[in-house]
């Protein structure tokens, strides 16, 4: 059950393939912030997947997941307020810092009763900012190509992600284990997909 | 015809073709690392065949004299000479021939370039192979030595003498090549023992040799990117190389906090295709 399914590897594969691109052209920005917060992005993706082929879907059930899935949304969010919200860029590196800790604090402690709502407000709040920020600064003309929109939709995919992950580790049989583990490559796919387009299109 | 693809077949096995591969890379990369190699194919060639001859001839040689051993463990009991498809005296000559044709070209390529080629196959044979192998599992570190000298041919013959970052990139190699064996090590601990083989594992326990993994990875991982930055290597690839490493490390870490076979060979696996990004990062440049 845990055993990558075989086609699951080239997907994962091509996933790595392409977030590596995008950790090596580093993002669109000028700002060394936003670059280095795209890599970030990005570079988790990189190593997420090679742990992915490497060591099968068991990786998707350990602990950390939570605190690495929530880097992600982050780095990309924190990389978005850099580039087009600059004046939001303080309070906003202090919201993932503090965000990021926070997770880390009450992953730690299994009974804590404030994680699942402090998990669940981190990534509302950096989802939302990847997947408005996008659509707003190309309905204004802030951005010169409409196909930035991409990473809106790759935000949208990685909040189905995020809910795949969340079913998997709940152990509710909402959706068998076998479907999420066979979804699963296909949406981290066309996530990087999308964000990569997207990024590449400025 | 069948004759010769059964031979060829079982001497591709006797040069652990991935092993010799990831070397050759290794090589390559040292030598491409000072960019203007590329457009000199000849040498290029050169470089190629005769570490590609020098390193599948120490290998076979290793292989004829640990016959005995390869014998004893399950997982290299159906080896070509071990099984006897292949005679030891046969080995032998095939591990000469392509030692010996493998330095000379080097030498011919370069003087200091076939010297260090000829130094890394005296180490990894007669050092780590006879010598110590059988004797202390600080063996590993002659083995590592030797696995750093195609890198550090590469770089010679391109710079034309010895610099610092052809020092650190043989350094990257030794410090990578303990998380490369020592995870093998600790998944055919067994084995290793059944054939009375001293390995980290068995003399200091699996914590001690994780914990080493975990430093060994680091300072590895410090390396390359040393290296990377004294080749001048585009902020882009460099960017991927501290990603990459960042893996190595954080894998190796998990190794030692929740270790299982899974991690432990994963990491064995990651450690790898580390080597052959970074390698590929170098040439790249």
């Amino acid at each position: 059950m845990k055993i990558l399914a075989r086609a699951s590897r080239p997907l994962l594969f091509l996933m790595v393939l392409l977030a590596a691109y995008e950790v090596t052209v580093g993002g669109f920005s000028s700002h060394i912030l936003a670059t280095w917060a795209y890599t970030v992005a990005f570079g988790v993706l990189v190593v997420a997947g090679l742990a992915l082929i490497l060591l099968g879907n068991e990786v998707l059930e350990k602990p950390a997941v939570v605190i690495i899935s929530s880097v992600i949304p982050l780095a990309l969010s924190l990389g978005l307020v850099v580039d087009f919200l600059p004046e939001w860029q303080t309070p906003y590196i202090i919201f993932v810092l503090v965000g990021l800790g926070l997770i880390v604090f009450t992953r730690m402690r299994p009974s804590n009763r404030f994680k699942i709502l402090i998990l669940s407000l981190v990534h509302a709040v950096a989802g939302l900012i990847i997947f408005i920020v996008p659509i707003i600064i190309v309905l204004n003309g802030t951005v010169p190509s409409a196909w930035f929109v991409l990473v809106s939709i790759g935000a949208a995919l990685i909040g189905i992600g995020g809910i795949l992950l969340t079913l998997l580790r709940s152990g509710r049989e909402l959706l068998n284990q076998k479907i999420i583990f066979s979804i699963l490559p296909v949406i981290l796919l066309l996530m990087t997909a999308a964000f990569v387009a997207g990024f590449q299109s400025l | 015809m069948v004759f010769i693809r059964t031979k060829l077949k079982l001497y591709r096995k006797m040069i652990k073709s991935l092993q010799t591969g990831l070397l050759l890379a290794t090589g390559l990369a040292g030598y491409m690392s000072f960019r203007c190699p590329v457009f000199n194919a000849p040498q290029l060639l050169a470089v190629a065949g005769s570490l590609f001859l020098a390193i599948s001839g120490s290998t076979v040689l290793n292989m004829w004299y640990d016959r005995d051993i390869d014998a004893r463990m399950l997982r290299t009991c159906m080896r070509p000479l071990a099984s006897g498809q292949v005679s030891s005296k046969e080995a032998l000559l095939l591990g000469l021939i392509l030692s010996i044709s493998g330095i000379g070209w080097a030498l011919a390529t370069g003087l200091m370039f076939g010297l260090i080629v000829a130094a890394g196959l005296f180490l990894d044979v007669v050092v780590y192979s006879v010598w110590l192998k059988r004797k202390t599992a600080w063996s590993i570190v002659w083995g590592g030595i030797s696995g750093g000298m195609p890198i550090l041919a590469g770089r010679t013959l391109a710079v034309g003498g010895f610099d610092w970052v052809g020092i650190v990139l043989a350094l990257g190699i030794l410090f990578w090549i303990p998380t490369h064996i020592m995870t093998f090590n600790i998944r055919y601990k067994e084995d290793y023992q059944s054939a009375g083989v001293p390995t980290f594992v068995s003399r200091y326990g699996i914590a001690v040799t994780r914990k080493i993994i975990v430093a060994c990875s680091i300072f590895a991982a410090l390396m390359m990117a040393a290296a990377a930055v004294g080749i001048g290597m585009y902020i882009g690839y460099l960017r991927l190389l501290v990603v990459l490493s960042i893996g190595l490390v954080v894998l190796s870490i998990n190794s030692l906090l929740k270790p299982s076979e899974k991690i432990n060979f994963g990491l064995f696996k990651y450690a790898s295709l580390y080597m052959l990004s970074a390698m590929i990062l170098m040439i790249l440049v």
